[in-house]
This record gives C-alpha cells, structure tokens and sequence, in this order.
C-alpha cells in the first residue's frame, strides 16, 4: 500500500487511489458491522433496565467526553486537509498537518486515560471495584460494562489510527507523497474519519443519559 | 499525471467542522433537558446519525458522482437493518425477558 509507483494493474494513479479506497471502504463495512452489533446489545438492556442505565450514565463524565469528540471532530478536519496539502504539492503543510492529527489523535488518550482514572476512583469499574450507589442494582454493572468495553475497543481502533498516521508522516517529511500519488493518505484519512463516527454513537449510547433529573 | 493541482477550497471542510461542534454542542445541552425516555434516545441518536452523515458526505468524500463506493458504504448499514430487526423480533418475543 505504501508503494509509491504506479502498479501494473491500474491504467493510472486516479485508478489506483480509487480501488484502494474502494478497499478501505470495504473494511469499513466491516467495522459498522462490528460496531453496530456492541451498540444494538446496548439498545437492548437499555430498554430491559432504562431506570438503572439513568442512573449509571449519570455519573459518566460528559464534560471529558464532550472535549475528546471536540478533539476528535478538529482531527478529522485536520487529516482531510493533510490530503488536500498533498494534492496541492504543500509538503510542509502536509507535514504539519499529519502531526497535528496525530497530536489530537494521542490527546484524545490522554483525556480517555484521565476518565478511566476518575471512574476507578468513582468505584465504577465493573466485576473489579464497583460499589452501587443509592438505587442502584446490577443491570448497572451492565451499562459500565458496555462503557469500557466499547471505549477499550474505539482506543484501539483510534491507536491503531495514530502509528498509521505517525508512518504517514515519516513518509510525507520524506517526500513520499505528491500530487500523482496520494492514495495512502486517502485510505488513511477514511479510516481516520471512521473511527470520528463510532465515537458519535458512543457518545450518545454513555453520556447523555441521567443528566435531566428523573 | 502529477501535475499540481489547484487546491480545494478550505471553506466547505471547515463550515463542515463548525457545523459537527455545533451539533456536539446542542447534544450536550439536550442532556440536560428533561425531554423524556423516548425522544431521548431520538435526539441524541438523531444528532449522531446527522454528525456521521456529515463526515461520510463532506471529510469522507461521498459526495459528486455516483460510485461504486457508494454501495460499499451503505451495504454495513444495510446488513446491520437485517441484524438489528431479526434481533429485535427475537427479544420483543421472549418471555422471561428482561430478568426481573
């Protein structure tokens, strides 16, 4: 994928850049099958206990995931136009552009790391230390366990965006991308945008819920 | 073939930005407005569907032409529809659940 001439099976670069993001399209297919069957087991214990998932989304921490989806919103904007720097011959915007995605990408864990600190001091980390609050029974565990899991998984996904992103940039200071060559940033930015998308319905599965009063 | 290009315009992507903070935005706020267990779950979905379709149109390049990456895109979608209804026949027809 990262080879940058021409190979002998495409007419052309555009030919090339299209199947390989045809490819990636493919994958992500894939990944809403894979998210879609998490967030559809969420739906429904969400329906089977909505009292008990009220009162464990409540003391998620929306102020943290609000800035990581901020964080992770600029870096799709950031990586869409690293590829437009490519196509426009900017290479040091283009550099420039990569790193501050992939800074983005590594705050985005930081603050998830610093959540993860605050709900084990909240006593909130299912099977391992969690204490019921007042109301509270074991469906509860349930929504806590969908929270870690699916975030665990969105943090891989996400880690495995930014070495691809960091591989794009040694490349791209190396002058590896041009305007007849782009399609590596292509396949990677869809990815990147991807994984912006999952992070919207995970957002919307933890943090809203018990924030309005009962 | 790698003649340089004259550059896209920036203005679409960053209105797209705005536009996907703005929407996190009023997620945020709906949590705090006591809107009920049913549009609940319709508002914040809803504004996750909105802010998806924004990035798969606009940073994911859906948009122009009709392609053939179109149908790759929706087909996760579409199988997911089968998923997610068989499913809901199966736990809407159960009768010890959920556990009480």
């Amino acid at each position: 994928m990262f080879s940058g001439r021409l190979q002998e099976q495409y007419t052309d670069s555009t030919q090339q850049s299209e199947t390989a993001q045809l490819g990636m399209w493919v994958f992500i297919a894939t990944e809403v099958m894979f998210f879609g069957v998490l967030i559809f087991s969420y739906m429904i214990y969400r329906v089977a206990y909505p009292e008990q998932f009220r009162l464990a989304g409540h003391d998620s921490f929306i102020l943290l995931g609000s800035i990581n989806q901020a964080l992770l919103i600029t870096s799709s904007l950031t990586m869409v136009l690293a590829v437009r720097a490519a196509k426009a011959d900017q290479q040091r915007a283009l550099v420039l552009l990569l790193g501050v995605t992939a800074a983005l990408g590594l705050a985005f864990l930081g603050v998830k790391g610093f959540e993860y600190a605050k709900d084990a001091a909240a006593h909130s980390v299912p099977v391992v230390d969690y204490i019921f609050k007042p109301g509270e029974h074991r469906p509860t565990e349930i929504f806590w366990c969908f929270y870690f899991v699916a975030t665990g998984l969105h943090a891989i996904h996400l880690s495995v965006g930014i070495a691809l992103v960091l591989i794009l940039l040694v490349r791209a200071s190396q002058g590896a991308f041009s305007p007849g060559y782009d399609a590596p940033l292509e396949v990677i930015g869809l990815y990147w945008s991807f994984v912006d998308c999952v992070w919207f319905f995970l957002f919307a599965c933890i943090y809203p819920l018990g924030r309005a009063g009962p | 073939m790698s003649a340089r290009m004259p550059p896209e315009p920036v203005g679409p992507y960053v209105i797209g930005w705005a536009v996907l903070l703005l929407l996190l935005g009023l997620s945020v706020l709906a949590a705090y407005e006591p809107i009920g267990p049913i549009f609940q779950p319709i508002v914040h979905f809803g504004i996750a569907a909105t802010q998806t379709a924004i990035v798969f149109i606009l940073f994911m390049k859906l948009r122009g032409r009709p392609s053939l990456k179109w149908v790759f895109a929706a087909a996760g979608f579409f199988w997911l529809m089968f998923l997610f209804g068989l499913s809901t026949v199966d736990y809407a027809t159960r009768s010890g659940f959920p556990l009480r």
